[in-house]
C-alpha cells in the first residue's frame, strides 16, 4: 500500500476517532505518520523502528545489475525494479518482509511449471546445449572447454 | 468494443444475488502477477510494456478460459470510457489515469473475470461475484491463472513466492476482499469496535474503490493484508470466519433497530425515499448515503416495491461516468447534480417507490 502523502510505502496505520462516530484511517509512511503525529516538527521518534534503522547500515547505494534500480530507490517508492531485486536486496528485504507479513517464506500456491530459474541454472542449461552440439560437430576442443566450464558451475 | 452497450448491465458484482446478499454485496479476489525476465511495470520502457501487453493478450485469447475474455487498449479509451471502467470495478484508478504506456484490461461478458495489464504488476487478475462466495471465486480465478500460467512464464522464487513490484504482495499475490453493506452497525454505533477486531488480526477496512477511498454508502471491503507465510486457503479462511461475525454483528444490530426504534427507522427510509425523489441538485456522496439508508429499508422489510437489483442499477448508474453516457453528454460539477437528481426522480416515479 502507498503512503496517502507521498509515494513512499504506507507502513503505519491509523484510524482517527473523530467526534459525531466519524472515522478517518490513514496509511502513511514512516516520515509522514511521523509528521503527522507530531506536527510541531519536534521530530521525535515514533515507537516502531524507523525503516533506516531496522535494516541497519545504510544500503542505499546498493544497485541491482538488472534493472538499474538503487535500493535507496526502492525506499523512496515503495517498488522493486525487477524480480532480480528479490535475491540482490534480500539482506535489506527480508526484514521488511517479516514486519509485513510476520513471514519470509511463502507457503502456497506455485506454478505447476516450477520456480523461475536462478541465472546459473540457464547457463548451465545453455552450456549442456552447447557441448552437445560441440560433439555432435565433432569440434572437441570447444566441447572440452565447455565442459571444464560446467563443471565449475555445478562445483559452484 | 463499444463499451456503452455494458449501460444497461449490472455487472457481476452489482448482482445483488447469492448467498448472504442482505450484508454482502460482493466478494473479489485478485492475483498479482509477473512475467519473468521482464522488469516490472514501473521500470519497464515502453517497448517492454508493448511486449507484455502483446503476450498477455495471446495467452489471453488463446487459452481456454471460459468465459471468453476481451481486451481493449487503455491508451485507445477516452477519459469518459476509462472512469466508466473504474467506476464498474473493471480497472483502478491508477490504470485509468496515473500509469503511462501500452496498459489494459481484458474482460468477459458478464464483468466477472478481468485481467489488468501493466498495473503496478504486470498482470493483475480479478474475479469478482456478487455475494458471499470465497471458494467458488477462488477456484475459479485459480483456473484463470492455471491457463495464463501454462502460456506464461511467471516470476516465481522458490522462497519468497510470486514476485511483485510490491513486497506487500509477494508470496501468494492475493488479495481477497468482501464487501458489506453494515448500515445498522453504523446507527449502533458499533462498527469502530469491528474495526478494532479487525485490525488486530491483519484484516483491512477499504472504502467502495479500493486503496485509500473513504468509506461511503456504509460499504466497507474487508481484505487480508498479509500474503507471504500463509497459504490462500488458510487465507480465505481467515476472512471467512471474520466475516461470518461480522454478518452476526449486523443482523442482530438490524433486529435491535427493529425492536426498538422501528418508527425511527421508517421515517428515515421514507425520508430517504422523499429525498432522492423529490431533489432538483444531489451529489454521488448524498446519493450513496441516502441509497444506504433505502437499502437497509429493503432488507427490514420496511419499504418492498423496490428490488435490491434495481436499487443496484441506482446506483451505478448515478456515478458519474455512467450518468454522463445516460445523459450523452459532458456535464461538470452542478450540471451533473442536477443530471443526477433529474435521473432518481424519473426513475423512482416510474417505480412507484414508497414506503410500506
Amino acid at each position: 500500500m502507498k503512503c496517502q502523502r507521498c509515494s513512499k510505502l504506507a507502513t503505519l496505520h491509523i484510524t482517527e476517532v473523530l467526534p459525531n462516530d466519524q472515522y478517518e484511517e490513514f496509511h502513511l509512511c514512516e516520515d509522514c505518520a511521523k509528521k503527522y503525529l507530531y506536527p510541531s516538527g519536534t521530530g521525535k521518534k515514533t515507537s516502531s523502528a524507523s525503516l533506516a534503522s531496522e535494516i541497519g547500515e545504510d544500503p542505499g547505494g546498493k544497485q541491482c545489475q538488472q534493472c538499474a534500480i538503487k535500493f535507496v530507490e526502492f525506499r523512496n517508492s515503495g517498488r522493486l525494479g525487477c524480480s532480480h531485486d528479490y535475491d540482490h536486496f534480500s539482506t535489506e528485504l527480508v526484514p521488511l518482509l517479516e514486519s509485513i507479513h510476520g513471514d519470509t517464506r511463502h507457503n502456497g500456491k506455485k506454478p505447476q511449471r516450477g520456480s523461475t530459474r536462478p541465472p546459473e541454472q540457464t547457463e548451465l542449461v545453455q552450456l549442456r546445449r552447447k557441448l552437445q552440439q560441440a560433439v555432435t560437430d565433432e569440434a572437441y576442443e570447444s566441447a572440452a572447454q565447455l565442459r571444464d566450464r560446467i563443471r565449475q558451475l555445478e562445483e559452484s | 468494443m463499444n463499451l456503452d452497450s455494458l449501460l444497461p448491465n449490472l455487472g457481476e458484482w452489482l448482482r445483488g444475488t447469492g448467498p448472504e446478499s442482505d450484508v454482502v454485496v460482493s466478494t473479489r479476489i485478485r492475483l498479482a502477477r509477473n512475467l519473468a525476465g521482464i522488469p516490472f511495470t514501473t521500470r519497464a520502457n515502453n517497448a517492454q510494456k508493448a511486449e507484455i501487453e502483446q503476450r498477455v493478450r495471446e495467452a489471453v485469447t488463446k487459452s481456454d478460459i471460459s468465459p471468453r475474455l476481451e481486451y481493449l487498449s487503455v491508451m485507445g479509451l477516452m477519459p469518459l470510457d476509462r472512469l466508466f471502467l473504474v467506476e464498474r470495478q473493471l480497472i483502478s484508478r491508477e490504470l485509468a489515469n496515473a500509469l503511462e504506456g501500452p496498459r489494459g484490461v481484458a474482460f468477459d461478458s458478464r464483468e466477472s473475470v478481468s485481467v489488468m495489464v501493466n498495473e503496478e504488476d504486470h498482470l493483475r487478475i480479478q474475479v469478482m461475484r456478487s455475494g458471499m462466495s470465497l471458494e467458488e471465486t477462488w477456484e475459479q480465478i485459480n483456473g484463470v491463472d492455471d491457463s495464463l500460467e501454462a502460456r506464461l512464464p511467471y516470476a516465481f522464487h522458490d522462497r519468497f513466492g510470486y514476485l511483485t513490484a510490491c513486497p506487500t504482495n509477494v508470496g501468494t499475490g492475493m488479495r481477497a476482499s468482501v464487501m458489506l453493506h453494515l448500515p445498522a452497525l453504523g446507527i449502533t454505533k458499533q462498527i469502530e469496535k469491528v474495526f478494532k477486531a479487525l485490525q488486530k488480526i491483519n484484516l483491512v477496512v477499504r472504502g467502495l474503490y479500493g486503496e485509500g477511498s473513504r468509506a461511503s454508502g456504509d460499504l466497507y471491503q474487508i481484505s487480508n493484508q498479509v500474503t507471504l507465510g500463509k497459504s490462500e486457503s488458510r487465507l480465505l479462511s481467515e476472512i471467512r470466519e471474520v466475516i461470518a461475525m461480522i454478518l452476526q454483528y449486523e443482523r442482530h444490530a438490524r433486529s435491535v433497530l427493529l425492536k426498538e426504534r422501528r418508527q425511527a427507522e421508517h421515517d428515515r427510509v421514507a425520508r430517504a425515499i422523499g429525498t432522492l425523489g423529490s431533489a432538483t441538485m444531489i451529489t454521488a456522496e448524498e446519493t450513496m448515503e441516502l441509497l444506504s439508508a433505502v437499502r437497509l429499508g429493503i432488507h427490514l422489510r420496511l419499504l418492498d416495491d423496490l428490488p435490491p437489483t434495481t436499487l443496484n442499477q441506482l446506483f451505478i448508474h448515478t456515478q458519474s461516468a455512467h450518468l454522463q453516457k445516460l445523459a450523452g453528454k459532458h456535464l461538470d460539477g452542478e450540471d451533473r447534480n442536477a443530471e443526477r437528481a433529474k435521473y432518481l426522480r424519473n426513475r423512482l416515479r416510474d417505480l412507484g417507490a414508497s414506503p410500506t
